[in-house]
């Protein structure tokens, strides 16, 4: 859910980062913080439990310069990965413009990267949406672990439409910045769709 | 359905800013703030040099979000209003025509009784400007083709390209 307003020329969107827990989620988030300019990136929050796994969500404000005059400004959330924290992720997911899908690539995640998307699925027709329509990118992550599944395979596995895919190793920084880009391009193509 | 976007206008925009100012004012408050449910923040008046309040609006509407789940679980609609009390400061949460939270924060200066009479009126008179911009985005809507002020019917790539130039 867009919310554009006019009185001080500023569009926002949402992004939220999905996907299973132990994924690199925040990861993302925390490169994307500590590689941004500090004019257009607010703080960093994180609701997180002691052993600094994320509790509620993970919140970063982010303002990408205008377009046709409008302020561009970007909420990234990410949200718990963790099966039992379902109804936080629902929450989350409320009034969200672009998904990205954080997937792990370890071989034993691949059920896990495959439960969550269809958790997704669920969560976003719960609220109204359609994951077909929804701007959605995939990032496959942790492309550095001797374990990675090759990128073919995890396509066929977990693509469902097409959607944008890049490699990423979240904790080097490697395909962060481009699988942001690109959902932030998808939202903002959609808004002229709109 | 898929949930409408938030279409906000000057004229609005001066209306709320107005009703937001009279509570600062009428209240004692320091920070009055309005935010979207989806952490949006729509205005805010008020002492805004020390508070973070892209922030602020994007925990309040996590705790209200929470807050609504837990009133779910035990068989309530919802919590219409929340409190949270510190040792100087405390903020007062509210729901406005559903779908906006009115926040304040506020000191000493101001007690629990006095913002929460203020803020009952506020509510009214921002109830009716929310009610003004949901008949506009319909009547807009409805007149979709003619639509004047669309500039994002004209996004281009290089516009896409351009935000992430440097």
């Amino acid at each position: 859910m867009t919310f554009i307003n006019y009185a001080v020329r500023e569009i926002n969107c949402k992004i939220v980062y999905y996907g299973p827990g132990l994924g690199g989620k925040t990861t993302n988030l925390q490169y994307i913080y500590d590689r941004t300019n500090t004019s257009s990136r607010g703080k960093l929050i994180s609701l997180a439990t002691e052993t600094e796994r994320t509790l509620f969500f993970d919140f970063l404000p982010l303002e990408l310069g205008e377009i046709r005059g409008f302020k561009a400004r970007f909420h990234l959330y990410t949200v718990p990965g963790q099966v039992f924290y379902d109804a936080s992720r629902k929450l989350i997911l409320r009034g969200v413009d672009g998904i990205i899908f954080v997937a792990d690539s370890q071989e034993s995640r691949m059920e896990a990267n495959a439960e969550s998307i269809r958790n997704l699925d669920k969560n976003l027709s719960e609220q109204g949406y359609d994951i077909a329509t929804t701007p959605y990118v995939l990032q496959l992550n942790k492309r550095d672990l001797p374990t990675a599944v090759a990128v073919d395979e995890m396509y066929r596995r977990l693509n469902i439409k097409g959607e944008p895919t890049f490699e990423a190793t979240a904790t080097t920084g490697a395909g962060v910045f481009d699988t942001l880009k690109a959902a932030a391009r998808l939202v903002l193509a959609d808004l002229k769709r709109k | 359905m898929m949930p409408q976007d938030l279409v906000l206008y000057e004229e609005q925009f001066e209306k709320i800013r107005q009703a937001l100012q009279r509570l600062l004012e009428d209240a004692n408050a320091r920070l009055v703030f309005l935010v979207d449910k989806n952490g949006q923040q729509i205005a805010a008046v008020g002492d805004m040099t020390s508070l973070d309040t892209t922030s602020l609006a994007s925990l309040t509407a996590g705790n209200v979000a929470a807050t609504d789940g837990l009133a779910r679980l035990i068989g309530e609609k919802e919590f219409s209003i929340l409190f949270h009390e510190g040792a100087s400061d405390n903020i007062h949460i509210s729901i406005v025509a559903r779908r906006v939270i009115l926040v304040v924060i506020f000191d000493e200066r101001a007690s629990l009784g006095l913002v929460r009479l203020r803020v009952r009126r506020a509510t009214a008179e921002l109830e009716t400007v929310f009610e003004e911009i949901a008949r506009k985005v319909e009547s807009e809507s409805l007149s979709l083709a003619a639509e004047p002020e669309a500039p994002f019917s004209e996004i281009t790539d290089e516009d896409i390209d351009r935000l992430f130039s440097e």
